[in-house]
């Protein structure tokens, strides 16, 4: 789904198909809700409409073997739904509290007493739902936190509300005053908004990918006939009931589930979803064909030799560090809050020390209103908005963050691995280049037209290659695909082939580099012309990234799991102290990172393939590259798009000015506190003043947060590219 | 003085009113979306699709 056309057609199937009842589009997940007759039409049927009007389902392993995804998003919708309504609430309760103290601070006594009586209740009975139930997102996450011996944020906010509450309820029913019951439901306002603006999502992107999410749902396996010998049966059945033995049939473009021998058939097969390389493998009967694999040609015949979960690609999945979570590093917000809380507390006790030998009478309003008016909401309130503001600025550059704590890794980072196909270079782009004898027009012409025929990958970039040095399309005759060997054609007078140097008739007499990547054979009338070669594209502006980050003092090192024809490119592009390794197997990959990890470096690793999973789970920040939704994006910490990879120092940069940001915040909060507790240790915090003071701090804070974001993410280009409407056709 | 208690009782049940409002339409998932529903307008439904109207209403 890319634009309102989208939603148009979509929402309009039911003039397609008689059966439909009612389809509804959700936008920013990319999801439709489709409810039809089945007596009218069939679950087929409208699956293969979607397919037809170019909407293909995704229908993956994932949804067949766990219904807890499901289950999971359900619940975060409600979520979602709760903090809105909390939001909500919070916020009528917090108006009207406001309105009904105004007569208390302006009137100073000439309203009647009655009157005034009235108000205060009324705001006693406003504030129990503030209290009990838009607060209690803090009280379960303080108690929580409390529990694990932890002193987190929340626990001083607990306090605070606790502290604010539980004076001004004393005062409401002793008939003292109206208490702080305005600014306690205020800053309750304030805080629900801070958290639910840090933690708006990404939608339509999931960050919690696995290989289950790419794999087909069913295979056809074939069957001995049990009445007739030597008849066989073909029948699907899904892929997490494949066995041992099994002998399953694949088709041109099917992905392989399980780790399998060929049995018959003449198998290509193009393992670019596990690593990235272009060029397909041909294998012959009886070699081992692992899992990821996609078949490219005719239909070949398989036995499964290994379990689908425990394949060679799957296996990785077994790895520790796939089945504990990654373990969450704390803020550096929540130290700080801990010293902020030590302090509060001294100057409580000093506060109390001195009114007990000057006036008795006095510690407990003063010690109530130091806690009251300290309270730590600043702290977190420039934290949330600055990370949510951050957050929105890194989406409209694609980079998506899956949440608030990625940027506070991302600006610890001093090291960075990068896989090589499809981050620095592009994944589906190659240089093409032909060396040999000059080709005329129209050998061009035809050997355009000719390889434009076949699905063949390589022959697909030679297609795109020529098209633009082709002027005219001559006719075509007598075509032929010989799976796994090349293609041949007569165009005009001409016999041309393409394909692998085996194919060719005449004897090749340049030499065959094996090293060096695929190389595809022209042969015009029998005689050899020329090969086209492949090499990687590299994406524009990495080059200068490289020296960017190389600049700033980051340790760069290259995983590749693709043969070392690049060597000599990558080490020109990343310099002679780059570390650069090929032929990485993913638990490789994997170990490097946790290897560096050990040297006490703060690793980011950046790839796309099934092949880097591991290694960008294990990294503390994971950046999946896709250059479009549909390719792999495995579980990771963000993901950023394609031709954004030139662009990771401006993020960083970004990062850690953003913990600048919120540390000037927090000395501006600080200095909100000490005008605040001055009045306190006093014992003069009327609540006219609270109820100023603390609103006021809030909204500066966070305009000052919001305003600094803005700055510096122009200054670092990111704002002139901030265009919200492209974001949604971003994925 | 005292018709104030009057008119503030007013303004509380009318703000809770509109409270109550709120809550029902985060309750019925209208801000589940914050997207489609301002594409969608834009269509030029036929009026004789009952499905179509069925959308129309909830948009209101």
């Amino acid at each position: 789904m890319h634009c309102s056309s989208c939603v148009y057609l979509l929402e309009n199937l039911h003039r397609l198909e008689a059966g439909i009842i009612k389809s509804t589009v959700n936008f920013q997940r990319k999801e439709v809700f489709i409810s039809f007759n089945p007596t009218l039409t069939s679950l087929r049927a409208v699956v293969s409409l979607l397919a037809f009007t170019g909407y293909e389902p995704a229908i993956s392993l994932k949804d067949a073997t766990s219904a807890v995804d499901e289950k999971n998003r359900l619940t975060s919708k409600r979520l979602n739904r709760a903090k809105i309504f909390r939001i909500g609430l919070a916020g009528f309760c917090f108006a009207n509290i406001m309105m009904l103290s105004f007569p208390e601070y302006l009137s100073s006594g000439t309203v009647d007493a009655s009157l005034s009586n009235a108000f205060t209740w009324l705001n006693f009975v406003l504030s129990l739902p503030v209290l009990f139930f838009c607060a209690s997102g803090f009280f379960v996450s303080a108690w929580k936190s409390l529990r694990q011996n932890i002193l987190n944020i929340d626990a001083p906010i607990v306090v605070a509300i606790l502290v604010t509450f539980g004076r001004s309820y004393y005062e409401i029913i002793s008939g003292q005053g109206a208490g702080y019951l305005d600014s306690g439901s205020g800053i309750i306002f304030f805080m629900l908004i801070g958290r639910w603006f840090q933690d708006k999502t990404f939608d339509a992107l999931s960050f919690e990918r696995d290989y289950r999410s790419y794999f087909p749902l069913g295979v056809s396996i074939i069957t001995a006939d049990t009445n007739v010998a030597g008849k066989t049966h073909e029948k699907n059945v899904p892929v997490t009931g494949l066995k041992q033995g099994d002998r399953i049939i694949m088709r041109n473009e099917e992905l392989i589930p399980a780790d399998s021998i060929l049995v018959k058939g003449n198998a290509q097969i193009d393992y670019s979803f596990v690593n990235g390389e272009n060029s397909t493998v041909h294998k012959v009967q009886g070699e081992l064909v692992y899992a990821g694999g996609r078949q490219r040609g005719g239909a070949i015949e398989l036995r499964v030799s290994k379990l689908v979960s425990q394949s060679y690609i799957t296996q990785l999945w077994n790895n520790d560090i796939f089945n504990k979570p990654k373990q969450k590093k704390e803020s550096f917000v929540h130290p700080w809050s801990r010293y902020f809380t030590l302090v509060l507390f001294s100057i409580a006790i000093a506060t109390v020390i001195f009114w007990w030998f000057n006036n008795p009478g006095n510690i407990w309003p003063a010690l109530t209103s130091v806690l009251i008016v300290a309270c730590p909401c600043s702290l977190l309130l420039s934290h949330t908005f600055t990370n949510g503001n951050m957050l929105r600025i890194l989406g409209n550059n694609k980079l998506y963050l899956r949440n608030a704590q990625v940027i506070e890794s991302l600006a610890a980072i001093d090291c960075i691995v990068f896989d090589k196909t499809g981050t620095i270079t592009r994944a589906n782009q190659s240089h093409v280049q032909y060396t040999g004898l000059p080709l005329s027009a129209t050998e061009k012409a035809g050997l355009q037209l000719l390889s434009s025929q076949s699905a063949h990958p390589l022959s697909k970039m030679i297609a795109s290659e020529l098209k633009n040095k082709v002027s005219y399309s001559p006719e075509l005759r007598e075509f032929r695909e010989y799976p796994g060997k090349g293609i041949s054609a007569f165009v005009e007078n001409l016999s041309l082939k393409m394909g692998s140097a085996n194919f060719m008739k005449a004897q090749v007499t340049q030499g065959i580099q094996q090293e060096g990547g695929s190389k595809v054979y022209v042969q015009v009338d029998e005689k050899i012309k020329g090969t086209f070669s492949f090499s990687n594209q590299y994406r524009t502006g990495i080059r200068k990234e490289i020296e960017a980050l190389k600049n700033e003092g980051f340790d760069l090192h290259v995983l590749s799991g693709d043969n070392s024809a690049e060597k000599e490119t990558l080490e020109f592009l990343f310099g002679p102290e780059a570390r650069i390794f090929f032929r990485q197997l993913p638990e490789e990959k994997l170990q490097y990172i946790r290897h560096l990890q050990l040297n006490n470096k703060q690793v980011m690793m950046i790839g796309d393939g099934l092949n880097d999973a591991g290694a960008l789970l294990q990294a503390q920040v994971g950046i999946a590259v896709s250059d479009n939704h549909a390719q792999f994006a495995p579980a990771c910490d963000a993901i950023i798009d394609g031709e954004q990879v030139k662009n990771i120092s401006r993020f960083l940069r970004f990062a850690r000015a953003g913990k600048k940001i919120v540390t000037a915040s927090f000395i501006l909060s600080i200095l909100y506190n000490l005008v605040g507790i001055s009045f306190a240790v006093t014992a003069q915090l009327s609540p006219v003043v609270a109820a100023i003071l603390m609103p006021a701090s809030s909204i500066s804070i966070v305009l000052f947060v919001t305003l600094a974001g803005n700055a510096v993410a122009k200054k670092q280009g990111l704002l002139s590219a901030a265009r919200p409407d492209e974001d949604h056709t971003a994925f | 003085m005292s018709v104030l208690f009057l008119l503030i009782g007013t303004s509380i049940l009318i703000a809770g009113a509109f409270l109550a409002a709120f809550l029902f339409s985060v309750n019925e998932g209208q801000f589940d979306d914050d997207y489609t529903p301002s594409v969608r307008m834009l269509f030029d439904n036929p009026a004789e699709q009952p499905s179509t109207e069925k959308i129309t209403t909830t948009n209101k």
